[in-house]
């Protein structure tokens, strides 16, 4: 170690107090929107019914057809009566989407943690992790739709390519966050690497980590819908495009509905996640 | 933990030379610096910044490998971080993600150990942090931060504390509650302690010895005994004993500041800088 040593430094953190270069960062978990009174939840509701309302009332008066843009009542009424119907290609999206990501995401966890012990080698590999991250996964669709056929495989490798390299920069980001001060008081203890590596760079890196893990799912819902536009007959993007070919705007809609849920549902599950174990960055 | 006799101090340091390789070069950060601290002393080391007190402090705790020299607890040679040894670092350094307890458990935890909840529950009654076993760092103020890291130090009961500045980042009045904490610390445990600071009158309020360090390399320059008896008041801060004690630092730690660039320059003649 002699040598090797650098000079005792106590700035909070290396790399970023937070405010790192990435797409997002944790700000968005402390500072999210809180409801905080009734009178507050009476505004939201009332401005959700005029804009909702001025849409059905505008669309009415103007006699606009339906193909082109459907009223509420129309989507929400198509909503209901089609779930049952579209309700099956929801669970195949979300198979898709889970496997996938879960496979991605693991695969991004543990190459960055890997990666960021290695400087040198995170030098040599980053241009080809950028490469990942900035290349739309949904290009390489029609080539694995050829490899593996209709099925779930070449979704599921799709949104696994989407997710994994969102989850591993930002995780990545957070591991390479050392604060030398802290790392030294595990030392002081005789802590093993492994045991740095869980107690503190694990833990530092948490805010990132979750960061990562919400972009990657997000990637992620989009690579799976964009691929099922791709080919196969079945998921929620297939859903879209038989329902424009057909012209049914309002069962279009409801599907179009569904998916804005399912990432409002993917930022507020990890939201709160955050909020329970990485708030402590506030 | 007395094995030493009058001879064997508690930590010895023999010519201690580190020097840092960085980007721009070499860094001789300490040169041939030779200290002793004997058991249940309090010795504080100050001196100009940048002059490798804390380097000084981070090689006695075994964190960092000597370049030459030697670091001896009790006579033996230390290479690496002792479990005999507590480390107080600046700025608190809780861990954030940590309530309290967590926090000052953590030492057991790296070591397998089960918490020594009786000692535990002891220190934190001393420190006054009673009740805040649940709060975590950013929820307490710094004097608290700082005094929750100082029960982390005394969990494994060390027989030698080493505080890198530890209050350096409070208000003065803080501070001085912190210092008497450590003076209270001290008659109930008398652990070795070792004491960074760029705080002259905390220097002397604290110490039996005033350890002064020479500019970039670090050397000791000078040394200061403080002869008063502990516990010690705020009052004698006021003697003119510690006054003029005070003053001779002060002039020894400005004149190691000037005279490198005297240096440089070549010239024989000092400015002496007046305060």
């Amino acid at each position: 170690m002699s040598g090797g040593d650098t000079i005792p430094e106590f700035s909070k953190t290396k790399g970023g107090d937070g405010h790192d270069v990435s797409l997002t960062n944790l700000s968005a978990f402390a500072s999210g929107p809180g409801i905080r009174s009734g009178a507050e939840v009476a505004a939201i509701i009332a401005v959700a019914v005029i804009i909702i309302g001025g849409i059905e009332l505008a669309l009415r008066l103007f006699n606009v057809p339906h193909y082109i843009m459907p009223a509420p009542s129309a989507i929400a009424y198509a909503l209901f009566d089609e779930f049952p119907l579209i309700a099956p290609h929801l669970g195949y999206t979300l198979v898709e989407l889970i496997s996938g990501f879960s496979i991605g995401a693991i695969i991004g966890l543990v190459m960055a943690a890997v990666i960021t012990q290695f400087p040198f080698a995170e030098k040599i590999v980053a241009p080809y992790i950028l490469l990942l991250v900035t290349t739309p996964m949904l290009a390489l669709v029609p080539l694995l739709i050829l490899r593996f056929g209709f099925g779930y495989t070449p979704r599921i490798i799709a949104v696994a390519l989407a997710a994994g390299p969102m989850v591993m920069i930002n995780a990545a980001t957070g591991f390479r966050r050392v604060d030398s001060a802290k790392i030294a008081l595990a030392r002081s203890y005789g802590a093993s690497t492994l045991q740095i590596f869980w107690k503190i760079r694990a833990p530092m890196a948490l805010p990132m980590i979750l960061v990562g893990l919400m972009i990657g799912a997000i990637f992620g819902l989009l690579t799976a819908v964009g691929a099922e536009m791709v080919g196969g007959g079945f998921g929620l993007g297939n859903r879209l495009t038989t329902y424009s070919s057909m012209i049914q705007m309002p069962q279009f809609f409801a599907v179009v509905l569904i998916l804005s849920m399912l990432g409002i549902l993917i930022y507020v599950l990890f939201f709160l996640i955050g909020k329970k174990w990485a708030s402590w960055e506030a | 933990m007395n094995a030493g006799s009058a001879k064997t101090p508690k930590l010895g340091v023999q010519d201690a030379t580190k020097i840092y390789h960085t980007a721009s070069g070499d860094l001789l950060a300490l040169d041939r610096c030779s200290l002793d601290v004997h058991a249940n002393e309090i010795v504080s080391i100050v001196g100009p910044s940048g002059c490798g007190k804390t380097t000084l402090l981070w090689s006695m705790s075994g964190l960092h490998r000597l370049s030459s020299g030697t670091i001896r607890l009790d006579g033996r040679e230390i290479t690496g971080p002792h479990p005999d040894i507590g480390i107080v670092f600046q700025e608190a350094n809780l861990l954030p993600w940590r309530n309290l307890d967590a926090n000052i458990h953590f030492p057991f935890e790296i070591k397998g150990e089960k918490p020594d909840r009786a000692w535990i529950a002891h220190l934190v009654n001393r420190v006054g942090l009673d009740g805040f076993g649940g709060k975590f760092p950013r929820e307490l103020s710094g004097g608290m931060q700082q005094r929750a890291a100082i029960v982390r130090a005394l969990a494994l009961k060390p027989s030698v504390l080493l505080m890198d500045e530890p209050f350096g980042a409070l208000d003065s009045f803080t501070r001085e509650e912190m210092n008497r904490l450590v003076e209270e610390i001290w008659l109930d445990t008398k652990t070795t302690i070792v004491f960074i600071t760029h705080s002259i009158e905390e220097a002397i309020f604290l110490s039996d010895r005033v350890v002064v360090l020479s500019a970039r390399p670090g050397r000791v320059a000078k040394e200061y005994r403080v002869p008063f008896l502990r516990p010690r008041s705020l009052e004698i801060m006021a003697t003119k004993e510690v006054f003029d004690l005070t003053n001779t630092i002060k002039m020894d730690i400005v004149g190691e500041r000037v005279r490198p660039k005297a240096r440089e320059r070549g010239t024989a003649e000092i400015v002496r800088i007046r305060p």
